[in-house]
C-alpha cells in the first residue's frame, strides 16, 4: 500500500469533518477565482470600454481648438489647418494602429435660435470614423457610406436644435449647399452630441478647403506605449498632440486600487482556508495519537509519518482546491450576475474572466496553502513517541 | 539482524522516572537472558515494573543505566541513550508487537492493515505471504472485512498477523488478552504459544492472566522493580525451540 493510499484511507474515517473541510477549502479557492477572475475581467472590461471611445490621441494643426466649447467660444473663428499629406507621416510610426482624418468646420447661421449661432460640421472619413467610434449608436438611420455624398448624421442634441429626422434637409448657410439627414445618433454625453457629421471630402469641397484636415484621430496599438508616441507625433512640424492617456491612466491607477482591495480580500480567505485545515488535521493528529505511535512502533520513522499527515493535508487541498475551482467554472455566470448587481457602475462586456491558466494558478496556490498548513500537525505527529501512546493506552 | 544463542541479554538495567524534584525508580538493576526461540511471560503486580521492562527490552524507551544485547548485538551500554530513529531501525528489524488495545486502521480492511508496515519498511527476508499468515491465524476468509465487522478476538489475531508480517525475531506482547474474555484470551493464547512452538518465534508475553502466564515455557516475576527471587532470570539449558533468525 502506498502512503497517499493510507492517507486518503484515513481522511474517509471522520467524513463529516473531513467534507466540511473540504467545503471551506472549496469556498475559498472559489472566492480566490472569482476574485482574481473579477480582477483580470474588471480590468479588461474597463479597458475595453477606454478604448471604444475611440481614439486615445488627437493631431491637430498648431494653435487649432480641438473641443466644440473652445470653437464656439471663438465664434467659429481660429481654425488651423494641416495637409492631409500628414497622415502618411502619422502612419509611418508603427505604433499607430489605425487614424482617422477629420475637418472641423464652423459657420454663422442666423436662423439659429433667436440671434443666430455657430453651426459646427465635422468631416469625417466614413471608411475609418465610424469603426473607430463603434460605440455610437443610432435613434435613427445609419452613416453615409459614400465619401462625396451630400449627406449628415446628426448628434442627439443637434438633431433636436434643427428639429431633423431622417430624410430631412438641412442647409449649410452662406453655402448653400443642402444636405440630406441619413442618421441621428443616440445621446453620448459628449461632444459628439452637437455635431454635425459630413463626409470628410463634401466638407472639404463646400469650405474650399481641399486636401486640408484639422485634426487625425489616432489609435495606438494595445502593447505600445502611448506617451511615448505622443513624444514621437511633437516631431511632426506645427502639430500639437492631445491626449487621452491620462484619463486612461487615473481609472487604472483607480483599478490598482481596487486590486489592493481584491488581493487583501484574497489573502483574508487563504488565511480562513489554511487554518481550517490546521485546525482539521491537528485535531485529527491528537485524536488518533495513540495510532501513530503503533505505526511508529510497526515501522514508520518520524518522516515516514510527517509523510503520512503531510500527504493527507494535500490531498484535503487538492480535492477542495478542484471542487472549489470547479463551482467558479460552473457558477461564473451568477457570479457576474451578483457582481453587476452589488457595483454602481460596470463596464460592458465579461466581468469576470475565469480560464483554465487561473485555475490552475488558484490550484497551485491551494496546494501552497495545503504544504504549510500541514507542516505543523505533520510535525507534531512525528514527533509522537510510541511510548507516549502506549502510556496513554493505559489511562 | 543474525541471532545468536541468546535473542535478548539484558544486565542491570534501572528506569528512574524524575517528578519534579523527586526520583521514582521503575527498575533496580534487572539482569536476565532470554534464549532464542525461549516463551517467558512477565508477571506481576499493577507498578511491579513488567511493562517498563519490556518497554526498555522492546526499544520503546531508553534506560537509565543497564546494557541491552539483542542476538548478539550491543544494543546500548551505561548510560547511552538512543535516538528515536536509531530505537525505530532496531524495532523494525527485531521486534513485532501487540497490545491490549489493537490499534487496527479502521478504514483498511483485514489485510490492508496487515500489510500496513510494508508501506514504511519491508525487512529483508520478510517474505511470508501475508495470505497465508492470516490463513494461519484462521482468518483467511476475513481478508476483505473492515475491523470494525470484526470480533475482539479476531482483531487480535489481525493486530498479531500485523506484527508478523515483516518476519521478527522477538515477539513482544503486552497484555493481550487485556481487552477479550477468557474463551478469547485463550485462544490468543493458544495462537502465541503455537508460534513459539510451530515457527520457533521468541515470545515475551506480559500479563495479569495466570492462565496465560502458564502457556510460556519460563514466567519472570516482578515485585518494586526487581526480579523475585523464585523466578529464574536465566533460561534452563534447553527447552526453548531455537529458530534460524533472519
Amino acid at each position: 500500500m502506498k502512503i497517499y493510499q493510507v492517507a486518503y484511507k484515513n481522511l474517509l474515517r471522520k467524513k463529516v469533518r473531513t467534507g466540511l473541510t473540504l467545503l471551506g477549502i472549496a469556498l475559498s479557492a472559489w472566492v480566490l477565482v472569482s476574485l482574481f477572475g473579477f480582477n483580470r475581467g474588471y480590468e479588461r472590461a474597463l479597458n475595453r470600454d477606454i478604448d471604444n471611445m475611440g481614439f486615445q490621441v488627437l493631431v491637430t494643426a498648431k494653435g487649432c481648438p480641438y473641443e466644440a466649447a473652445t470653437l464656439m467660444l471663438k465664434g467659429g473663428t481660429g481654425l488651423r489647418y494641416m495637409n492631409d499629406s500628414i497622415v502618411v507621416d502619422v502612419l509611418k510610426h508603427p505604433e499607430v494602429e489605425k487614424i482617422t482624418p477629420m475637418l472641423m468646420a464652423a459657420i454663422f447661421d442666423p436662423n439659429k435660435g433667436e440671434s443666430g449661432g455657430i453651426s459646427a460640421f465635422l468631416g469625417v472619413d466614413p471608411a475609418t470614423y465610424p469603426a473607430m467610434k463603434s460605440y455610437l449608436k443610432f435613434t435613427q438611420g445609419a452613416w453615409f457610406a459614400d465619401p462625396d455624398a451630400t449627406e449628415a448624421v446628426l448628434g442627439y442634441e443637434a438633431a433636436e436644435l434643427e428639429q431633423r429626422e431622417i430624410g430631412d434637409k438641412l442647409l449649410i448657410p452662406e453655402k448653400n449647399v443642402e444636405l440630406r439627414v441619413v442618421g441621428v445618433l443616440s445621446r453620448t454625453g459628449t461632444q459628439d452630441d452637437g455635431t454635425i457629421f459630413v463626409p470628410l471630402r463634401t466638407i472639404q469641397k463646400v469650405f474650399e478647403q481641399e486636401g486640408k484636415l484639422t485634426a487625425i484621430g489616432i489609435k495606438v496599438k494595445k502593447e505600445a506605449n502611448i506617451t511615448l508616441v505622443e513624444q514621437k507625433l511633437y516631431d511632426l512640424p506645427d502639430v500639437q498632440v492631445v491626449s487621452l492617456a491620462q484619463v486612461k491612466e487615473t481609472i487604472m491607477s483607480l483599478i490598482s486600487t481596487a486590486k489592493m482591495m481584491v488581493f487583501s480580500i484574497a489573502l483574508i480567505a487563504i488565511l480562513i482556508a489554511m487554518l481550517g485545515v490546521v485546525n482539521t488535521i491537528l485535531m485529527s493528529v491528537f485524536e488518533r495519537f495513540q495510532e501513530i505511535g503503533i505505526i511508529k512502533s510497526i515501522g514508520a520513522m518520524p518522516w515516514d509519518v510527517f509523510k503520512l499527515i503531510w500527504v493527507e493535508t494535500i490531498i484535503l487541498c487538492l480535492l477542495g482546491g478542484g471542487l472549489g475551482i470547479g463551482f467558479s467554472f460552473i457558477l461564473s455566470k451568477i457570479t457576474e450576475t451578483l457582481v453587476r448587481s452589488l457595483l454602481p457602475y460596470t463596464p460592458t462586456g465579461s466581468l469576470v474572466v475565469i480560464s483554465s491558466g487561473l485555475g490552475l494558478l488558484t490550484m497551485a496556490m491551494v496546494l501552497g496553502i495545503g504544504i504549510i498548513s500541514g507542516l505543523y500537525p505533520a510535525w507534531r505527529a512525528a514527533r509522537v513517541r510510541p511510548l507516549e501512546s502506549i502510556r496513554r493506552e493505559g489511562e | 539482524m543474525n541471532c545468536q544463542e541468546w535473542a535478548l541479554e539484558a544486565t542491570g538495567i534501572t528506569k528512574i522516572y524524575r517528578r519534579g524534584s523527586e526520583d521514582i525508580p521503575a527498575l533496580d538493576g534487572i539482569s536476565l537472558k532470554i534464549r532464542r526461540g525461549e516463551f517467558v511471560s512477565f508477571v506481576g503486580p499493577s507498578g511491579s515494573g513488567k511493562t517498563t521492562l519490556i518497554n526498555i527490552l522492546g526499544c520503546l524507551d531508553n534506560a537509565t543505566s543497564g546494557s541491552l544485547s539483542l542476538c548478539g548485538k550491543t544494543i546500548f551500554t551505561e548510560r547511552q541513550r538512543l535516538s528515536e530513529a536509531d530505537l525505530t531501525r532496531i524495532r523494525r528489524s527485531v521486534f513485532g508487537y501487540i497490545f491490549q488495545k489493537f490499534y487496527l486502521l479502521p478504514t483498511l480492511t483485514v489485510l490492508e492493515n496487515v500489510v500496513l508496515p510494508f508501506t514504511f519498511f519491508k525487512k529483508a527476508g520478510a517474505d511470508k505471504d501475508p495470505l497465508e499468515i492470516l490463513r494461519s491465524l484462521g482468518l483467511d476468509k476475513r481478508t476483505n472485512h473492515l475491523p470494525g465487522q470484526l470480533s475482539g478476538g479476531e482483531m487480535q489475531r489481525v493486530a498479531i498477523a500485523r506484527a508478523l508480517v515483516n518476519n521478527p525475531d522477538i515477539l513482544l506482547a503486552d497484555e493481550p488478552t487485556g481487552n477479550l474474555d477468557s474463551k478469547r484470551s485463550q485462544e490468543i493464547g493458544e495462537v502465541l504459544r503455537r508460534l513459539n512452538e510451530n515457527e520457533g518465534l521468541t515470545v515475551l508475553l506480559v500479563t495479569h492472566n495466570p492462565a496465560l502466564a502458564r502457556l510460556a515455557g519460563r514466567t519472570i516475576e516482578l515485585r518494586d522493580g526487581r526480579i523475585q527471587g523464585g523466578a529464574s532470570p536465566e533460561p534452563p539449558d534447553s527447552g526453548a525451540n531455537l529458530r534460524e533468525c533472519s
